[in-house]
């Protein structure tokens, strides 16, 4: 036995006995805290277990397209992969970044610019760092789920414009949804939301948006998918289809290559619109990712205003095309006889101011005012009828107030009358204003489609037809002010004698084969002449065209407006004839293609050399 | 010693618990698993069961006296090989723990140093014939129960190295330590708290976060704290029978942390509900009642502290394990015994039962 060990029997059996309570009790606190967990907060644990490993994606429903009047596509929707950068643990996110700028190529500074703007958003919000990743970048981040958990990728739509520029103003773009459509429709729209924000992807957001389907997965603690819960589908939006024609929108941005100004052409019988263009204009492409801020502010600081349908927007003075309601006016109210006559030496002085014309005309009647568009005639009409006639003819044929196109933020533009000029100005009505009013100047403004509505209007016998962009309107209005058909013969009359008589406005050519070609020059001085002096130098007059054809009942009525263009004869009259002739080609089965609008590369705004009107004209 | 020890004085009961617990354990590290990259652990650990049994049964036929002669040997191997994990041992997960012993198998020299502070302080302890421990016995315990402390949390592993603690704690409580010295002692624990604390900057980077992560678990969600949540998740959404075999949704996703070692309680009580968590419980409480039978019953005094020295610890491991995983406690890695995957520590609860059958098998001896 060894020295140490005596053989000591003694047991402390009491201590032994209370350290298999102090044990029993022991084992008792821990399943009371168990008890705790497992019992009484299981339910409050089961939700965060479920918040754990359950992740609902939505599936974002591409919009539907957008269809030519013929089915071919003019804006459609594919799936694109956008990069998320996770920013909930932002140790992680340090330590991640270096090898994230080197495999993605993205700059240090732009991606540290981004997590700084991005400092007051909630941290569980991710960063989209590259809205339009590659395949590469998607194999990267597929790669490297494990070491760079602050990766995601996401699947999102994207609009995408073919044509690039092309009728991008009437198109135009979409966006995430604002704060204030969120706050109003709080059930529909949830943040990141991509919906129409201008032009027809606005007004028609409702019909071609889709359903978002949700997708609920199982994720690992490195946020894995591991399977799939339950899926429902996104429902893609449906397509409409439009009434723009791609062959006759195609020659008239052709023709407006470096121009400015607007353009709109459309079935005079139906309101259906065939083209509209819209210069300076914009890439709505740009729109569909994510437009760089600075591009941004250029687009709508842009003193062209790029952004601004100028088809339905621009507000100007229509020149000497006003003098069709002028003619309209004399000849129905009867207040002047049909035959009355004027002599034209130039000029003409009103209530002690001398009033310009462009050149002696001479002995002027109705025809001949129209047709070699003489000012000195309108004048002694415009003084006979008085401002209210005028405006009461003028507001019949729908100028000074919107024609109801189916785009958002038409405007109504302005027609003056007496009751005007008190509200607004608080003076009577100047006898000499109505000088100005009666060719198309002083205050009275229009766009381009109420310039087309009126034409038409007149040729046709006094309907208003309803402009509108949608192929399958229903509950369209036309509306109604009945012109007798003596007048519509003396005045279209008048317009077949402007494109086709030697001594029209146009001197013959813009002629066309086989086709009653009318219309009416304008060539209106740019309003603001501060502005003029500021820029230190005269602008050139907006010039205008409005051209339908046939003479009487027409099919298509095309109105032009270039800006800065000068004559209306010279500047707008030959892009409407271009239009007009190819929508005779294209009926007669023999439409040829300008060589310019095949060729011409998407998203460059180059001019071909020697494709433009002007050109061809001399 | 005139008569051997015989098969029918082995405490087969005591095998039958420590065998239904470690049986559980492989069940639980099988479906924490079997899904992952890990997949097939399971055998591995039975490997080490069966090593571990072998080892029990060698353990067993070794007289406990003669082990206690070789105390002071036993107790200078260990230290020496304690130093030389610090010197030549290799990192694994941070911390220098394993002297590698070619081929698959690493050493956890630490785990070895439990045996022997066993040993060593029921040597000790059955050398005072007195029921009174003195100041001076108090202080001879401390510094032998100090240094393999100090080396163990050198390597670091805070847990192995708290471990040893209960040991003296446990045999001074049965040796008679005198109650003003308990008292003293608990004053001076309290005092150290607070000195402790203030030193904390002196703790290991990691270390200080977890008792950062302890008082304020809400603060950093993915870090340590992140990982104590994770386990109350899981734990708490097991409910009252559990989720099913193989179906805890944080298990199978791999939210719970280290789910086949440390937490693997966490795991059982996610899948298997609060029913399994009773069962494993109740099995660790006939486990220490079942020691405690063996102690009382021993023949001498120093068989009843070599029992109770293996009680403490292992009553130590679960009663942290187990407040760890529902946050009642820091993050500390002290596995819980028998059902954690683990090699070393799978064999040390082995081989310690294998002292408790030694001293059972030699109760009717001489």
């Amino acid at each position: 036995m060894p020295s140490w060990n005596v053989n000591d029997q003694r047991i402390p059996q009491g201590r032994l006995a209370l350290f298999s309570y102090l044990s029993a009790t022991m084992i008792v606190f821990l399943l009371v805290g168990f008890w705790k967990l497992q019992v009484m907060q299981s339910e409050h644990f089961s939700d965060l277990a479920e918040k754990n490993g359950i992740r609902s994606i939505a599936i974002i429903a591409p919009r539907g397209a957008m269809l030519d009047r013929d089915g071919r596509v003019l804006v459609d929707s594919y799936p694109s992969f956008s990069i998320l950068l996770l920013r909930d643990n932002p140790k992680l996110l340090e330590k991640n970044l270096p090898q994230i700028e080197e495999g993605l190529g993205i700059a240090k500074e732009d991606l540290d610019q981004q997590l700084d703007a991005a400092k007051a958003e909630p941290k569980f919000l991710p960063l989209i760092i590259k809205p339009e990743a590659s395949q590469a970048d998607i194999a990267f981040v597929d790669s490297h789920r494990a070491d760079l958990p602050v990766l995601d990728l996401m699947m999102v739509q994207r609009r995408r414009y073919p044509h690039d520029e092309m009728l991008a103003n009437t198109i135009g773009y979409v966006g995430e949804v604002s704060v204030q459509d969120m706050e109003k429709n709080p059930d529909r729209y949830r943040p990141g939301d991509i919906v129409g924000k201008a032009g027809l992807e606005k007004q028609y957001n409702d019909q071609i948006v889709g359903t978002d389907g949700m997708r609920r997965v199982v994720v690992n603690s490195v946020g894995k998918v591991m399977r799939t819960l339950d899926n429902v589908e996104a429902i893609p939006g449906r397509p409409i289809q439009l009434t723009i024609d791609e062959d006759l929108q195609q020659i008239a941005e052709a023709d407006f290559a470096n121009k400015e100004g607007a353009l709109i052409a459309m079935d005079a019988r139906t309101g259906e619109v065939l083209a509209m263009v819209s210069r300076p204009t914009f890439n709505p492409n740009d729109f569909a990712v994510r437009i760089p801020n600075q591009e941004w502010a250029h687009l709508n600081t842009d003193p062209k205003t790029p952004l601004l349908n100028r088809a339905i927007q621009a507000q100007l003075a229509p020149g000497s095309v006003f003098k069709i309601v002028m003619a309209t006016a004399m000849l129905e109210s009867k207040a002047i006889p049909a035959s009355y006559t004027v002599y034209c030496p130039g000029y003409a002085t009103f209530y002690g101011r001398v009033f310009h014309c462009d050149h002696a005309h001479g002995s002027v009647d109705l025809h001949k005012g129209i047709v070699a568009s003489c000012d000195v005639y309108f004048y002694n009409v415009g003084k006979l009828l008085g401002i209210d006639r005028i405006d009461q003819y003028a507001t019949g044929l729908g100028l000074g107030r919107r024609t109801g196109i189916d785009l958002p933020s038409e405007e109504p533009g302005l027609m003056p009358s007496e009751e005007w000029v008190e509200r607004v100005d608080h003076h009577k009505w100047y006898p000499g204003s109505t000088i100005s009013v009666s060719i198309g100047q002083g205050a009275v403004m229009v766009t381009p489609i109420q310039l087309a509505r009126m034409i038409a209007a007149v040729a046709n016998g006094g309907t208003l037809i309803p402009p509108h962009l949608m192929k399958n309107a229903t509950d369209l209005k036309s509306g109604s002010f009945p012109i007798s058909d003596d007048t519509v013969q003396q005045v279209t009359d008048g317009m077949w004698g402007v494109v086709n008589e030697p001594d029209g406005t146009t001197s013959g050519q813009v002629k066309l084969q086989n086709v009653d070609f009318s219309g009416k020059t304008g060539t209106a001085q740019v309003e603001g002449f501060e502005l003029q002096n500021k820029l230190g130098k005269k602008l050139k007059e907006n010039g205008w065209f409005v051209g339908y054809a046939p003479r009487r009942n027409p099919d298509i009525v095309v109105a032009a407006l270039v800006q800065s263009g000068g004559w209306g004869s010279t500047s707008a009259a030959p892009i409407v004839r271009d239009v007009v002739k190819a929508y005779y080609d294209k009926k007669g089965g023999h439409l040829q293609q300008p060589s310019t609008a095949d060729n011409l590369p998407p998203s460059s705004a180059i001019h071909p050399p020697g494709v433009s009107s002007g050109a061809e004209q001399q | 010693m005139k008569d051997r020890p015989r098969v029918q004085d082995f405490d087969w009961p005591l095998l039958a618990i420590a065998g239904t617990i470690s049986a559980l354990g492989v069940l639980e590290i099988y479906s924490s698993t079997h899904a992952s990259a890990m997949a097939g652990m399971q055998w591995k650990q039975l490997m080490w069961i069966g090593i571990g049994i072998i080892g029990m049964f060698v353990i067993s036929r070794i007289d406990y006296h003669t082990l206690m002669d070789q105390a002071p040997a036993l107790y200078l191997v260990g230290v020496a090989g304690l130093l030389v994990v610090l010197l030549i041992g290799f990192s694994r997960l941070g911390a220098k723990r394993w002297i590698s012993l070619g081929g698959l198998m690493n050493l956890q020299v630490s785990e070895i140093m439990k045996l022997i502070i066993i040993i060593v302080l029921a040597r000790y302890f059955a050398e005072v014939r007195t029921d009174r421990l003195t100041l001076t016995d108090l202080l001879k315990i401390g510094v032998l129960t100090l240094i393999p402390v100090g080396l163990i949390l050198k390597q670091p592993d805070l847990g192995t190295a708290m471990v040893l603690v209960p040991v003296a704690v446990v045999g001074a409580f049965f040796a008679g330590i005198q109650w003003k010295h308990a008292a003293i002692g608990l004053i001076v624990i309290a005092l150290l708290v607070p000195l402790g604390w203030n030193m904390r900057r002196h703790l290991k980077p990691y270390q200080q976060q977890r008792i950062q992560t302890f008082l304020h678990p809400e603060e950093d969600q993915r870090g340590a704290g992140y990982q104590i949540l994770q386990s109350e998740i899981a734990v708490g959404s097991g409910g009252f029978w559990g989720k099913g075999f193989g179906k805890g949704s944080q298990n199978q996703l791999g939210f719970v942390p280290v789910r086949y070692s440390d937490f693997i309680l966490a795991a059982l009580a996610e899948e298997q509900g609060f029913i399994g968590v009773c069962v494993v419980l109740l099995l660790y409480l006939g486990l220490i009642l079942r020691l405690v039978d063996n102690a009382q019953k021993a023949k001498d005094r120093a068989g009843m502290y070599v029992v109770m020295g293996v009680t403490a610890i292992l009553g130590f491991h679960v009663l942290v394990n187990a407040s760890m995983v529902i946050g009642y406690m820091p993050v500390t890695g002290i596995p819980l015994p028998l059902m954690s995957y683990g090699g070393s520590a799978t064999a040390f609860v082995f081989l310690a039962l294998g002292l408790v059958m030694n001293v059972r098998m030699r109760r009717f001896v001489n």
